[in-house]
């Protein structure tokens, strides 16, 4: 997502960086080249040319202000952040519930953009949060929407109600309101509507969708659209907007090459804000859409806030305090906090879409996609196939132990080797850390899986180093501690 | 339609337009999704005709677009001859596939249908579903089973009842995820060990942006796409992504889906598609 957009504006303000001083014409030909870059990420015309005005105009007055040429161009940088995220639609509004629940939601949007499958990924999100969602099945047209929504509602723990078989055959206006009955019988407190997909021109269907609206009166009524949609988004967007109308949008297909036009022009155009984005094929992948993280990541600042939340979330907190106290004793970090923090590091997504998060990631694009997201599943195949007493003490891993746990994993003995020998060094920076120094290098569970990915992580300890030193009572152990 | 409509019968009678009525031509071009290379290649051809000839100029720019690739399916000399229908998420390959399937048999041939599309849920029995209705067998496997033992499978079925089309239905894939795509090419190699896979129809929706460029470049690189189908085109969207995708990667458009039901599906038409953007 993104990716020309970012390195194009990266290589204008690179070139106005380099400037002593900052003319009006550099700025001009800046523009033109901006121009051009959103162009071809499939900004809309009229979004493109207002973005451009307000850069212009802005930048000619910090040209009068800001002396300097690094800080003009600094200042011309901050002018083009704060644009884009004016552009993306400045702060992101959350769901509104009602105020009698259930909270109804409608999603509307084109044939294919995902509607069914953002469903589920939607009520599982609320799900999530403490809430009793319900999905009501009301696309009735695609064959078999119904079915798939049933997969998908088993699959994340969420009742469908589905009174009607679809393929054809049914009245969606009546399954709608059938539902939210249901649902208020049932006490569900969110109730989710899916509908059939429709072309912005289709009247027809249109008017399906309104007679829906109409019945159920939803709280909100979500957009669901494509992130590869080109020039035509906002002509459907505008269709879907004086049809059924919407209170949000949601952009699906995130985790494509696109190059994010639709994101940049229809939040803007419509002046609905981009609530959610959907990035990938598992459930989980779906995140909540913050304009000026979206904006930071465009100009290759990366994402920090983000993965700082999904590390938040995939750590759990009492296996984390646990560990911190251990630590705190003096005890040594072991291959099983080890492992327990590879499993928490896998349950936070896919390992290229964290690294993508980091800023200047942009640069590493080729070898983030290539990243072998087998290699954590390999090294906790390795620590499984050790013993506990193994696990707690690698130092009686001697050269049968080495190669029953290379057969038991499926690996060779020099991945287990180096593993060891990875694990050596990362237990050698704990201690380091626990006395008080500041340890060059990854944390644990990062060591030998890329570079920089310290950034934004939680790190078990880190308190204890502003806390104390070790209080060791074992005059050996006292003594390792002082001279690491 | 009618990109060029505005332009010409303004045009007409006059010596030259304006600037400002070239730039909207290349507006509106961009709007239609044609690309910034395209469509000012288009514009400047136009512009340098004489005014009387400035029709036969953009005809002559969009003929120069489309590739010279036969439109037609190919035949197997023998056996089946096989079909796989290979896209990006949600551009409307089970509905193609179904609406091709039914194409061919209205002419009479024996067809079969392949689920191969074992990852989204319920897409196999969308898929029957249209078998039904069709009266088109439909060959599947277990619900998350590999998908090339899946399409194997139904290749060695139609060489057995001696049909005369296999049309194998795939799960959608984003083309940047490379483990996706190296797994649309173990399909393939697999159904080739009995059969060769004579078409690999790309299914391309209308509303598709630039994006649809790399798209096809990387399916091609795959699985050597040999036509493209351009779906949801019953919409506000003209499809001018797929013009820029003949033009710049020589891969034709070989047919259209118009519509939600079995028959709106139809071979395309150059002539047709371009008096459409007149």
């Amino acid at each position: 997502m993104f990716d020309s957009l970012t390195s194009k504006l990266g290589g204008v303000l690179g070139s106005l960086r380099s400037r002593g001083k900052i003319s009006k014409a550099d700025v001009e030909s800046a523009l033109v080249e901006i121009h051009e870059a959103l162009l071809e990420a499939d900004v809309a015309l009229p979004v493109v040319t207002e973005f451009i005005e307000i850069v212009r105009g802005r930048s000619v007055d910090a040209l009068a202000t800001v002396q300097s040429g690094s800080n003009q161009a600094q200042a011309i940088f901050e002018i083009i952040n704060a644009a884009l995220t004016e552009i993306l639609g400045g702060n992101a509004r959350r769901v509104r519930f009602a105020k009698q629940p259930p909270t109804i939601i409608m999603l509307a949007g084109l044939q294919g953009a995902g509607k069914t499958t953002l469903a589920g990924k939607l009520a599982k999100y609320f799900a999530d949060q403490g809430n009793t969602p319900i999905l009501v099945a009301s696309d009735l047209q695609r064959p078999n929407a119904v079915t798939q929504l049933q997969v998908v509602g088993e699959g994340v723990g969420v009742p469908v109600f589905a009174p009607q078989p679809g393929n054809g055959v049914g009245d969606a206006v009546k399954v709608a309101k059938e539902g939210v009955a249901f649902a208020k019988a049932k006490l569900h407190n969110i109730v989710i509507v899916d509908t059939a997909g429709r072309l912005g021109v289709d009247a027809t269907l249109m008017n399906e969708a309104i007679a829906i609206r109409d019945a159920i009166n939803p709280t909100e009524i979500l957009f669901v659209v494509d992130a590869m949609i080109g020039q035509d988004a906002v002509r459907t967007a505008q269709a879907f907007l004086d049809g059924v109308g919407f209170d949000g949008v949601v952009l699906t297909k995130m985790d494509g090459d696109a190059r994010g036009g639709a994101a940049l022009s229809i939040s803007h155009m419509t002046q609905r804000p981009i609530m959610f984005t959907s990035t990938g094929e598992k459930i989980t992948d779906f995140d909540i859409f913050y304009p000026e993280r979206m904006a930071s990541r465009i100009l290759g600042m990366g994402d920090v806030a983000t993965l700082a939340e999904q590390a938040k979330k995939a750590f759990d907190p009492e296996s984390s305090a646990k560990l911190e106290s251990k630590f705190a004793s003096g005890e040594d970090f072991t291959l099983e906090d080890f492992l327990e923090q590879l499993q928490a590091m896998s349950k936070m997504g896919s390992m290229s879409k964290m690294l993508s998060m980091l800023p200047g990631a942009g640069a590493m694009k080729k070898q983030i996609e290539n990243f072998d997201e087998g290699e954590i599943t390999r090294t906790q195949a390795i620590v499984q196939s050790m013993t506990p007493t193994e696990r707690r003490d690698p130092k009686i891993l001697n050269g049968s132990r080495r190669i029953r746990i290379a057969n038991g994993a499926g690996r060779t003995v020099k991945e287990v080797n180096s593993l060891v020998e990875r694990f050596t060094q990362a237990q050698k920076m704990m201690r380091q850390m626990r006395n008080g120094g500041t340890p060059q290098g990854l944390p644990p569970s990062m060591a030998g899986m890329g570079a920089g990915m310290g950034t934004g992580m939680p790190r078990p300890g880190a308190k204890v180093i502003q806390k104390k030193k070790s209080k060791s009572g074992n005059p050996a152990k006292r003594a390792q501690e002082e001279s690491s | 339609m009618g990109l060029f409509g505005k332009l010409l019968s303004k045009i007409k009678g006059t010596a030259h337009a304006s600037a400002a009525d070239w730039d909207e031509l290349e507006v509106a071009l961009l709007e239609a999704d044609l690309g910034a290379k395209l469509s000012s290649r288009i514009v400047e051809a136009a512009r340098s005709a004489k005014a009387e000839n400035a029709e036969s100029a953009i005809v002559a720019a969009l003929h120069g677009a489309l590739s010279k690739k036969s439109r037609e399916i190919a035949r197997a000399l023998t056996g089946p001859t096989v079909i796989l229908i290979v896209g990006v998420n949600g551009t409307g390959k089970t509905t193609s596939a179904a609406k091709m399937a039914a194409a061919l048999a209205r002419e009479d041939s024996q067809v079969l249908l392949a689920a191969a599309d074992t990852f989204r849920a319920a897409a196999v029995d969308q898929l029957q579903t249209w078998g039904e209705r069709l009266e088109i067998d439909v060959i599947h496997g277990a619900a998350n089973a590999d998908p090339a033992s899946v399409a194997f499978d139904a290749t060695q079925q139609a060489v057995a009842r001696n049909v005369d089309y296999l049309v194998i239905d795939t799960a959608g894939r984003l083309h940047n995820k490379n483990d996706l795509m190296a797994e649309l090419g173990k399909v393939r190699r697999v159904v080739e060990k009995i059969a060769p896979v004579k078409e690999v129809l790309l299914v391309i929706d209308a509303t598709t942006g630039q994006n649809g460029l790399m798209q096809a470049k990387i399916f091609a690189e795959s699985v050597d796409v040999t036509g493209l189908i351009l779906t949801k085109i019953d919409g506000s969207a003209r499809g001018g992504i797929a013009l820029a995708i003949e033009e710049s990667l020589d891969i034709p458009i070989k047919f259209l889906g118009t519509g939600e039901s079995a028959k709106d599906f139809a071979p395309f038409d150059p002539e047709i598609y371009i008096q459409g953007l007149l």
